[in-house]
C-alpha cells in the first residue's frame, strides 16, 4: 500500500486508516458522522494527495487532451476547472476527473485508484501528438479545505492572492505558507464551499499543521473518508465504481453538464456510443431516501410490489438530511418521488425516489 | 482480560453456557470495530425469529454501524428460544455492555460442547495475531 507525506501525522492523530484506491488512508479520526457535521458547520482538513495528478504540457496538450476527454477542453475560460471523464469506445468510463485549464498546461486530478489506467490510457492515445504527460502524483501532495471557514482560513495563510477574486471551479496561484507559486483551486467534493491546494510533497506536513494551527479556532477538524463520502454522496457527486464504472456511462449517470457532443470539439473516444445513449437512454440515476433503520448500500435491489425496478450504487446515514440516503439507477420512466422499496437481506424497507443533489450550498 | 466463564469464535461472537440454555453475544472488539468507540455509529440490529433452528456457524442476523454490515454467526446449532430486543432497540447497549445487558439470543444447543471454541486467553492470542 502507498502512503502519502501526511500517513505518519495521520496515525499520530489517532485516526484508523483503511486501504483505499491502493493507499493507505485515513477512513476517520473520530466518529464519521460527527465529521460530516464539521465540514458543513465550520471547516474540514483532508489529505487528498492519494489522488492522482497529472500535468500536460505542449503545444498541442489541449488537442490531445480533448481527443480522450468528455468535456470541451478548448471552451475552458482561462483558469477554470470543468469535470470530465474518460470513456472507451464503448461510452463507458475508465475514470472521472477535473481538467484545469493553464496557460501553459492542462492539469488533470484523477482517481486513486485509476491514475495508473488513466496514465496507460493517455501514453496509449498520445500517439503523434506533441504534447508531454508528467505524473505529479508523488512530487506533490493535495491538501483540501471544506466548509464555510475554508476562505478565512486559508487566506491567512495566502499571500498575493485574493482568495475571494477565485470564483467556483476557478484556480490562481499565490504563496501559501511561504511557498510560492502554489496552485489553488476553489473546488471539492463535498458540497460546500472549500479549496484545494497543491504543493510539494516535502512540505504537506507544514502546511497541515499550519492550517490546523489557524482552521482550529475557527473549529477546523481532520476528516477522513468516510466522512467525504457521505458528504459527497448528500451533494450528488459521483464516485468511480458506485455512479459510474465500466458499465454504468456518464449520460444515465445524470453528468451530462460533463459532455459536450458539440462539432467544434472535434471527435473523442466514446462520442458516437454516448450520442446514442443520449437518444435512448433505458435507465437513470436517481436519489433514494428512506426513514428505515437500514442504510441503502450498493447492490441493494429496489422494487416496486413483485417487480425488481433497479438497484443501489451508493448509500449512507445523511446527518444533514436527517434519514438514511442512497443513489440507485431505476428506468427512466420511473421519477422522483415514486415509492419503492429497498430488499436488504431478503427484508423489504420502503423508500422513495427523490431528485439529487440531496444538498449543495454551491449549486444553490 | 476477557471474561473466561464463556467461548469465542473467530468472527468475533461469544457464547455463555446458562443452564440448559447457551447465551449469544457479540465482543467489545466486534463492537468496536463497528462503532470505532462511538456508540452511536451503530444503526441497526436483525436478530432472528424465536423457533429458528440454527447450524453452526449460520448466519442468524446482522448488526449494521454507519459504514458497515457485520453478518451474526451462531457458534453452534441449536434452537432460538430467546431474543433481545432491547439491544436490538437501543444499539448503545452494546458499546456499554457488551457481555451482559448486551447479549443478543438465547439458544437451546444441540450438543453442549464447545471444546472447538477459543477460551478467554485464546481469543486474546487470537486478536493479537490478527492486529492490523
Amino acid at each position: 500500500m502507498k502512503h502519502t507525506p501526511l500517513h505518519a501525522l495521520h496515525q499520530r492523530l489517532g485516526a484508523k486508516l483503511v486501504e483505499f484506491g491502493g493507499w493507505h488512508m485515513p477512513v476517520q479520526y473520530g466518529p464519521i458522522l460527527e465529521e460530516v457535521k464539521t465540514v458543513r458547520s465550520k471547516v474540514g482538513l483532508f489529505d487528498l494527495s492519494h489522488m492522482g495528478r497529472v500535468r500536460v504540457t505542449g503545444p498541442e496538450r489541449e488537442r490531445f487532451v480533448e481527443s480522450l476527454v468528455t468535456c470541451f477542453v478548448g471552451k475552458i475560460p482561462q483558469s477554470a476547472i470543468r469535470y470530465g471523464l474518460f470513456c472507451k469506445a464503448d461510452g463507458n468510463p475508465i475514470d472521472d476527473l477535473l481538467v484545469y485549464r493553464g496557460a501553459d498546461e492542462v492539469f488533470l486530478v484523477v482517481n486513486a485508484s485509476n491514475t495508473a489506467v488513466d496514465l496507460a490510457w493517455m501514453r496509449e492515445h498520445l500517439g503523434k501528438h506533441d504534447a508531454r504527460i508528467e505524473d505529479q502524483t508523488d512530487s506533490l501532495a493535495m491538501l483540501a479545505l471544506q466548509g464555510q471557514e475554508s476562505q478565512a482560513v486559508l487566506q491567512e495563510l495566502t499571500r498575493d492572492l485574493d482568495l475571494a477574486s477565485i470564483g467556483y471551479y476557478k484556480f490562481g496561484f499565490g504563496t501559501v505558507c511561504g511557498l510560492k507559486h502554489t496552485r489553488v483551486s476553489r473546488t471539492g467534493y463535498t458540497g460546500e464551499d472549500g479549496f484545494e491546494v497543491y504543493v510539494p510533497a516535502s512540505e504537506a506536513e507544514r502546511l497541515w499543521n499550519e492550517l490546523t494551527r489557524v482552521g482550529t479556532p475557527r473549529g477546523l477538524k481532520p476528516i477522513g473518508l468516510g466522512a467525504r463520502d457521505t458528504l459527497r454522496l448528500e451533494a450528488g457527486m459521483p464516485l468511480y465504481g458506485h455512479e459510474i464504472d465500466a458499465t454504468h456511462n456518464p449520460v444515465e449517470a445524470g453528468l451530462n453538464f460533463g459532455i459536450s457532443f458539440a462539432p467544434e470539439k472535434g471527435e473523442w473516444i466514446g462520442r458516437a456510443a454516448l450520442a446514442a445513449v443520449a437518444k435512448n437512454p433505458v435507465r437513470r440515476l436517481t436519489g433514494l431516501k428512506t426513514a428505515g433503520p437500514r442504510v441503502p448500500r450498493q447492490g441493494h435491489k429496489l422494487f416496486q410490489g413483485a417487480t425488481e425496478v433497479g438497484y443501489v450504487v451508493s448509500g449512507s446515514v445523511s446527518p444533514t438530511i436527517g434519514a438514511n440516503i442512497g443513489t440507485g439507477y431505476v428506468p427512466v420512466a420511473l421519477q422522483a418521488g415514486a415509492a419503492v422499496e429497498l430488499e436488504i437481506s431478503g427484508k423489504r424497507q420502503a423508500a422513495e425516489l427523490c431528485a439529487l443533489p440531496f444538498f449543495s450550498r454551491t449549486r444553490k | 482480560m476477557r471474561p473466561n466463564d464463556r467461548k469465542y469464535t473467530e468472527s468475533h461472537e461469544w457464547i455463555k453456557p446458562d443452564g440448559e440454555t447457551m447465551v449469544i453475544g457479540i465482543t467489545d472488539f466486534a463492537v468496536a470495530e463497528l462503532s470505532n468507540g462511538n456508540e452511536g455509529d451503530l444503526v441497526y440490529c436483525d436478530l432472528p425469529e424465536i423457533g429458528r433452528v440454527l447450524e453452526a456457524g449460520e448466519t442468524f442476523g446482522e448488526i449494521e454501524s454507519v459504514k458497515a454490515v457485520a453478518d451474526l454467526n451462531c457458534p453452534i446449532a441449536g434452537e432460538v428460544v430467546d431474543i433481545n430486543t432491547a439491544t436490538e432497540e437501543h444499539l448503545e447497549i452494546l458499546s456499554q455492555d457488551p457481555w451482559n445487558a448486551g447479549w443478543l439470543v438465547r439458544i437451546k444447543p444441540v450438543a453442549k460442547s464447545l471444546d472447538k471454541l477459543m477460551d478467554a486467553a485464546a481469543y486474546e492470542k487470537f486478536l493479537a495475531a490478527h492486529k492490523h
